[in-house]
């Protein structure tokens, strides 16, 4: 399958950035409370998407962690997709991008 | 409108209290539903007892969900995220019909002679039509492609004359539907409105359609009384050249203020709302919010608007004095405040904290708390008045 959102990915293999260990360790409870309630408002309850691109494994398998990571703290331009650094760490946003590619969201 | 409820059919749907007269009988005029959307299920309440009857559950993914009326108050139609449609007999507190009408889907409206169901899709994209009485499908009305799928639909509302106007997010259009003439719709089509309208409503009188846009700063604005139709643009450059910003949560345009002929508009990327002339479509004046305004809803009567807000503020609302256009009230009812919802006349206003697990109950003039219900994450609350407003 092709990937989907090319514009995008070309936009984070560029600026994508090696996730960074360490700060506060991250809240599973809190994070998981997080992404599937608010991030659920766009992105779906079950991560099946919304106005936001579904979440699922399976539709993330063409993105690696990093450039999760990346859209995760700086958004998507030209989309709603805001950024969440002033909100999440990046031992939080890889939390997520983790819990995300692995389908392993409690 | 009335209906005796069954022993066996109160104890098969978990009723969890009887306020029945002595009769067996009552109304519905007071009844209303709180969607629970994490578990996919809603809760039937009572408005005058200030507690829940019952709990339906069964209705798939309800992480966004609206729910409209019939035109009796006896049913309503629920619409889930995953496309599910969902007609609910609030007397009997159980499923009377569910379709599963589309992979993804958005909201939903009734028509005015409330013989039909609109759905608003996200997947397939567009809009499909169905029969009130048996969810049957009267009309599938795809919309543009862009980039190979078709647009996801927002804003759609009823209006009178056995219509719908719906904009398309993807293509940056605005619809109606003219289901007045019996068989397919006749369909007007205002294209190139602006990027990525997000909502869209109409107000209280059905004329005035407006649809909010996402990907620049301004307003589209359709007077619907003014054939042929044309789509204007309002409140241009609001934002005034500003970094928006981050959204956390899209606003939602539901509830409009219209007294003193003020309209209050939440502001994308900006905290405050935005006070509009009903008659001239101008600006007339901005509230300084607590937040990004996702809900401004007006009490009935109109002097009063209860905003609240996006994460990570959402803890709070602001209620704002048309009057003065100032906050003359801000509390914080709990960890996510998701919905309001005032009774038909504006005496109380019932407030879903989904990460409390509660709703909330509030005298609309004094502000004090006057109940609390327990709800699994309760979202979406919607009364059965809402049966006889247009655009709701």
């Amino acid at each position: 399958m092709r990937p989907w959102w090319p514009s995008a990915l070309a936009l984070v293999a560029v600026a994508a950035q090696p996730a960074i260990a360490g700060g506060p360790t991250p809240d599973p409870a809190g994070l998981a409370n997080l992404v599937r309630q608010d991030c659920g408002s766009c992105h779906g309850l079950t991560l099946k998407g919304g106005l936001g691109k579904p979440l699922t494994a399976d539709r993330l398998r063409h993105w690696d962690r990093a450039q999760l990571i990346h859209i995760i703290l700086d958004g998507v331009p030209g989309t709603p997709m805001p950024a969440w650094r002033p909100l999440l760490t990046e031992a939080e946003a890889a939390w997520i991008a983790n819990a995300l590619k692995t389908g392993t969201l409690p | 409108m009335s209906r005796m409820i069954t022993a066996a059919v109160a104890l098969a749907a978990l009723v969890l209290a009887a306020p029945l007269a002595a009769d067996g009988l009552r109304g519905t005029g007071d009844l209303g539903i709180v969607v629970e959307r994490a578990s996919g299920s809603i809760l039937i309440v009572d408005t005058s007892s200030r507690t829940a009857l019952a709990r339906v559950a069964g209705l798939g993914d309800l992480s966004h969900a609206s729910a409209v009326f019939s035109r009796d108050q006896r049913y309503a139609y629920v619409f889930g995220r995953d496309g599910g449609l969902t007609k609910i007999d609030l007397l009997t507190a159980a499923i009377a019909k569910r379709v599963m009408q589309a992979g993804n889907a958005i909201g939903g409206a009734i028509s005015d002679d409330g013989s039909l169901v609109a759905v608003s899709n996200y997947e397939p994209g567009g809009v499909r039509v169905f029969d009130a009485d048996t969810l049957a499908q009267v009309a599938d009305i795809p919309a543009p492609a862009v980039d190979g799928k078709g647009s996801k639909t927002v804003g759609l509302v009823d209006l009178p004359g056995r219509r719908f106007a719906y904009a398309l997010y993807d293509a940056g259009e605005i619809w109606v539907a003219d289901f007045s003439k019996g068989g397919g719709p006749a369909i007007t089509r205002l294209a190139g409105v602006g990027k990525l309208p997000y909502d869209g409503n109409v107000t209280p009188d059905g004329r005035h359609y407006l649809a909010g846009l996402f990907g620049e700063d301004g307003v589209v604005h359709v007077d619907l009384w003014r054939e042929p139709l044309t789509a204007e643009r309002i409140l241009d450059g609001y934002g005034r050249g500003e970094a928006p910003l981050p959204v956390y949560k899209m606003p939602h345009l539901e509830g409009w203020a219209a007294a003193g002929g003020v309209l209050l508009i939440p502001a994308v990327g900006r905290h405050e709302l935005i006070a509009v002339d009903r008659s001239t479509f101008k600006e007339v004046g901005r509230v300084a919010a607590h937040g990004q305004p996702v809900f401004a809803v007006a009490r009935p009567d109109g002097r009063h608007v209860w905003v609240n807000f996006a994460h990570p503020l959402n803890d709070t609302i602001d209620v704002v004095d048309v009057m003065s256009l100032k906050v003359v009230h801000r509390f914080r009812p709990g960890p996510a405040v998701l919905h309001m919802e005032f009774t038909p006349r504006g005496h109380e206003a019932w407030v879903s904290v989904r990460d409390s697990d509660l709703v909330r109950v509030y005298d609309a003039r004094t502000f004090a708390e006057k109940g609390q219900i327990s709800a699994r994450k309760p979202s979406g609350i919607f009364f059965t008045v809402r049966a006889t407003r247009i655009g709701q």
